[in-house]
């Protein structure tokens, strides 16, 4: 059962990072998952094409919100234009485990989240 | 008082082969049975020996296999109608499954009869099944949906149930509550309902497989329930309704079956109860339901409820006992049927059901088609343990290991 949900996972679910919200963004984004009721906002404040910062306020499981929070530290920084296609699986891979088709939408929805923030539409290049 | 039948769990485990695997190299622990329960080998092998030996269209052919099935398939309309006590087989309308019985009481007895301005009175414990069809037809003809509400217990308020019934058309209700396990008080509201003059719909899925269910006692209107909670298969399901409405009411969808005389430009409908059934039906899937009413009878409803009684008893007792748990539904076992639904901090019910499935344990986690019940219990999801005749006292204790485990990686 403990190798299940890998000590990374559990240490973002439980101190999450850019945790918090951003009172001037840019951006600010809600995303939910009605089925599961996991909700995150992402708060995006741009400086010069680039995430200057990110927050992200959210309750849920501890795949989406571990999600959320590993999510927010492979974006900062990060120039918009590539964000606006960032690959689903980098994230996958960041989480680590195996996510089973029941989960996937926990996974995913941070970076849904960001596709609607940086697109309009959540629009999933891998569909 | 005669003392129910006492249920041999080892035997009944032996009838059921799915209890035989294993998942993820554990013994299955199956704790969703609210959701769709096991098959016993009776009903398998029945329904197998349908294809192997007599697979045909009933009702129509003159040839032998034809009328074996129709035989086997109206057989089964029999059993069922005896198991609810049903006046006539004519009353038994097999459907798909709860929700499509339900939706044939909206199209058929609903559009002919809600007008604008009605009143449908709902509860807060529905299910999506018991909702969702109501608001369309609302919606449609211009009625007005109101609900009975829930104490903390998850307890229906019934203070103000005269108040509540007036100008109510329909009275749609959940015999059993999915997601809290709450029995409610049924034939006490349907007598309040007549003297108003509503009538009464009982979504029955989750009350048939698990308890004694005599529809004319109950004194309601429409009874609906599913094949697949009561040891049969998917794709089956009941609407029971007395015959006056039935024959009074519209026909539901129109095909093969369901007429008498058909000419370019008219038609006339068949008896009951093939006047709601038009096309080929799942022949396989009635057989297979007549023969879980036979297996549930050789042990009798009382005894399948006493078992389960035990059961949420005991999980009751052994789960309060986790700290910071929050549990969902009456504590009077008497009036909570067997479902048990719970939070813990910090664990969210899908941390917790994909934890405890590596320990073998199947539990529900999600808001259980009873959004509205959730939003009311203020929490977006629930972890839900429920439990049958196939389930064991050390299966809950697995469960609470399994619980301390997952609060251990989240601690």
């Amino acid at each position: 059962m403990d190798d299940l949900y890998r000590e990374q996972i559990l240490e973002h679910y439980k101190n999450p990072h850019h945790f918090g919200e951003i009172t001037d963004a840019d951006i600010t984004q809600e995303g939910d998952n009605p089925l599961c009721g996991d909700v995150i906002t992402l708060y995006l404040k741009l400086d010069d094409g680039r995430v200057g910062d990110v927050r992200f306020r959210g309750r849920g499981c501890a795949i989406s919100q571990a999600s959320a929070s590993m999510l927010t530290d492979m974006i900062v920084g990060k120039p918009v234009q590539e964000l606006k296609t960032f690959p689903t699986r980098d994230l996958l891979e960041e989480l680590g485990i195996p996510i089973s088709p029941a989960r996937m939408k926990c996974a995913t929805l941070s970076v849904n989240t960001l596709r609607v923030a940086l697109n309009g539409d959540s629009h999933d290049e891998e569909d | 008082m005669i003392e129910a039948k006492t249920l041999n769990v080892e035997k009944v485990r032996d009838d059921f082969p799915i209890l035989a695997r294993k998942v993820h190299g554990r013994p299955l622990i199956y704790l969703d049975s609210a959701a769709t329960s096991q098959k016993p080998a009776a009903v398998i092998d029945a329904m197998d020996d349908y294809y192997r030996r007599y697979n045909a269209n009933p009702h129509r052919g003159v040839y032998a296999i034809s009328e074996e099935a129709t035989a086997a398939y109206e057989s089964a309309r029999q059993r069922v109608a005896s198991f609810i006590n049903a006046a006539s087989t004519k009353e038994v309308i097999f459907t798909r499954n709860t929700t499509e019985a339900i939706n044939l009481v909206r199209f058929s007895w609903g559009r002919a009869n809600v007008r604008a301005g009605d009143r449908i009175l709902l509860t807060e414990m529905e299910h999506h099944s018991n909702l969702v069809p109501w608001q369309l037809l609302a919606r449609e003809v211009g009625a007005t949906l109101e609900f009975l509400c829930i104490d903390d217990q998850g307890l229906l308020q019934l203070d103000d149930l005269e108040r509540k019934l007036e100008g109510v058309r329909l009275l749609g209700i959940t015999h059993q509550s999915n997601t809290l396990g709450t029995i409610n008080p049924i034939k006490a509201i349907a007598a309040a309902a007549h003297r108003a003059g509503a009538l009464v719909l009982i979504d029955g899925a989750q009350a048939v497989p698990h308890m004694p269910v005599d529809v004319r006692d109950l004194g309601v209107d429409f009874y609906a329930f599913s094949g697949h909670k009561m040891c049969g298969p998917t794709g089956i399901g009941v609407l029971w309704a007395r015959r006056a409405l039935l024959e009074a009411m519209p026909p539901f969808l129109g095909g093969g079956d369901m007429i008498k005389r058909v000419k370019l430009n008219e038609a006339s409908w068949n008896d009951l109860p093939w006047k709601f059934e038009a096309g080929t039906p799942s022949v396989a899937e009635g057989i297979g339901l007549g023969a879980a009413v036979d297996y549930l009878n050789g042990f009798g409803m009382d005894a399948v409820r006493a078992h389960e009684r035990t059961l949420v008893d005991y999980a009751m007792e052994r789960l309060q006992d986790i700290p910071g748990i929050t549990l969902y539904g009456p504590r009077d076992p008497e009036l909570h049927g067997g479902a048990v639904s719970f939070t813990l901090p910090n664990i969210h019910p899908h941390d917790l059901a994909t934890l405890v499935d590596r320990e073998g344990i199947a539990v529900r986690a999600g808001h259980h088609c009873t959004q509205p019940l959730m939003d009311r219990l203020g929490v977006p999801a629930t972890t839900r343990a429920s439990f049958y005749i196939y389930n064991r006292a050390d299966e809950v204790d697995q469960l609470v290991n399994g619980i301390q485990k997952a609060q251990k990686v989240f601690a």
